[in-house]
């Protein structure tokens, strides 16, 4: 292979979803853009083998995406006269340099991603069109990612990208008072997209993680874009959470619980890399959810074993989190750290009072933890009716197994 | 990916259109052709004739019977088929939803069978293995260039 086409398919992999993301806004539409995105990269291998590599790869594969398409539309408009508005429209706007500035083009993936989280969506369509548009994800792989076929995700993108035309929903980057609700939305499609590959219990498992994957590439790139302390904040929780990845199931596909997770497997750079952006938000005086989240993480990550975790911290943290509001998950979760700082008999009260106000009497991962402080204070009979609760209510198969064991432990 | 596109043809409604008219489309429609093989979309395709010609074969009590033109007594008829190469389902559509053809009846979008054309590949079918080492040269080793 040619210097010069392994040079392109480098720069493919880097840049192209940033090139397209240009050219929507210079060619006003998804689909132009993606077909113009491909042409210029076809015109660099050719262009480049003789003229060289321009100083500017990315500018001038967005300059030569954009005359391609025109000339394309230019060549039709003899056979479909619609087409000649948008050449009006287009001759109207001339390859102005600026245009082409380096920060406009950063700009672009900025009004990409917000564009394809826009509230005028719904949410599925939101992960959707973000994995194929700005991740670059096919169809195909986005299908096999949320276990559903093709046609499904398919329509959903043709959907929304018809809604976008539809509902003339601007390709910018919204303005300082609608930012921080604009990127909580954007923040929440990345999270969905996280869990999503973390929490997957079924399908192709490599497939499945690649979500995770895709989930921090989108936090980094966000974060090289935004100055704002939550995208640090989820995208340090993310690494945290990913980096025990290899020690949350056995070889056999079983879940391990925090406190019995080989944590010599845990990923240190991801650990470390996490720590850094939890300190960073932290010191940015304005302490999101996420961050809360992600600190919380880390004062597991820090810790060498369950007993030695600092459960004060990790219980004021809770405390924290609540301050913005009631939350019956929060409340069991610092249900759970009060347990291990004071003892199950502090923690199962808690959780009892809990239970005793109807909110998570559904919610299986309230009976489990009530069973396993139970099955700590030795009271088998009463954690067996916990656990054969919890059963009854979890959906994923490998959770059933774990709380199959446990009840078998105190059967 | 590969896909095939069966492209329907509304007989009616292109009967009461007048030749001129017929024409008009019928070049539009090879103009689009031009565009998709010039971007490395076209990987092939055939017009078909008129039903009047065809024949169906169908088993029947253990025996080949030859009969008359499609079966169905159906208002679109298959008029004409093309092969795609797309980056996936949703550039396939976007392509195909801008081809004038689709004015003319609805088009059917199928990914093609690429593990059947592997296996007969391996079997060392001629026309298979020649078929995949078309593709493996259409595209790059980065799978998403696939028209460079």
């Amino acid at each position: 292979m040619s210097e010069v086409r392994q040079l392109v398919e480098t720069l493919y992999v880097r840049e192209s979803r940033r090139v397209f993301a240009s050219l929507v806004r210079l060619l006003g539409d998804f689909d132009s853009a993606e077909e113009a995105m491909h042409e210029a990269f076809a015109a660099a291998v050719e262009k480049w083998e003789t003229e060289g590599v321009p100083a500017n790869p990315r500018a001038w594969l967005v300059s030569a995406g954009r005359f391609k398409r025109i000339d394309a539309i230019r060549r039709s408009a003899r056979f479909d006269s619609s087409k000649a508005d948008i050449l009006r429209r287009q001759d109207g706007l001339q390859p102005d340099e600026k245009e082409l500035d380096v920060g406009r083009l950063e700009d672009d993936t900025l009004r990409l991603i917000f564009t394809c989280c826009h509230p005028s969506l719904n949410e599925s369509t939101q992960v959707a069109l973000t994995l194929r548009e700005v991740c670059g994800l096919t169809t195909e792989e986005v299908a096999r990612a949320f276990l559903t076929t093709p046609p499904t995700i398919a329509q959903r993108i043709v959907r929304g990208k018809s809604k976008i035309r539809s509902a003339n929903i601007p390709y910018e980057i919204p303005s300082v008072d609608e930012l921080p609700e604009r990127i909580e939305a954007v923040l929440s499609v990345i999270y969905l997209v996280f869990n999503e590959g973390y929490s997957a219990s079924s399908g192709d498992a490599v497939t499945r993680s690649d979500l995770t994957g895709e989930a921090i590439r989108l936090g980094r790139v966000l974060m090289e874009l935004l100055d704002d302390s939550e995208v640090a904040g989820l995208t340090a929780l993310m690494l945290l959470h990913d980096s025990r990845k290899a020690a949350r199931v056995d070889m056999d596909g079983e879940l391990i619980l925090l406190e019995d997770q080989d944590r010599s497997l845990w990923h240190r750079d991801a650990i470390q890399e996490g720590r850094q952006l939890v300190a960073k938000a932290m010191a940015s005086g304005s302490v999101g959810l996420y961050t809360i989240q992600a600190a919380i993480s880390l004062a597991h990550a820090e810790a060498e074993n369950s007993s030695s975790t600092n459960w004060e911290r990790i219980v004021s943290l809770y405390d924290l989190l609540l301050t913005a509001g009631e939350n019956p998950v929060i409340e069991l979760n610092r249900a759970v750290a009060l347990a291990m700082r004071d003892g199950p008999e502090v923690g199962l009260t808690v959780i009892n009072t809990i239970l005793a106000d109807g909110h998570l009497k559904d919610y299986h991962l309230a009976h489990a933890a009530k069973a396993d402080l139970l099955r700590r204070l030795g009271q088998k009979r009463e954690a067996k009716t916990s656990y054969l609760q919890a059963l009854e209510l979890a959906q994923l198969e490998p959770e059933k197994r774990f709380l199959k064991r446990r009840l078998q432990e105190v059967s | 990916m590969r896909f095939v596109c069966l492209g329907c043809l509304d007989v009616e409604a292109w009967n009461a259109l007048s030749s001129e008219e017929q024409n008009k489309r019928v070049e539009a429609c090879m103009a689009y052709d031009d565009e998709l093989l010039a971007g490395g979309h076209f990987v092939g395709g055939e017009a078909l004739k008129d039903v009047s010609q065809a024949v169906t074969l169908r088993m029947k009590n253990g025996e080949v019977q030859v009969v008359d033109g499609p079966y169905a007594e159906t208002k679109e008829l298959l008029g004409g088929i093309l092969i795609l190469e797309a980056r996936d389902l949703n550039h396939a559509i976007a392509l195909m939803s801008k081809h004038p053809g689709v004015s003319m009846g609805p088009f059917e979008i199928r990914p093609a069978n690429e593990e059947f054309m592997e296996m007969m590949a391996a079997r060392g079918h001629a026309f298979f293995r020649q078929m995949q080492e078309k593709k493996m040269s259409d595209s790059s080793s980065s799978e998403r260039l696939t028209h460079v």
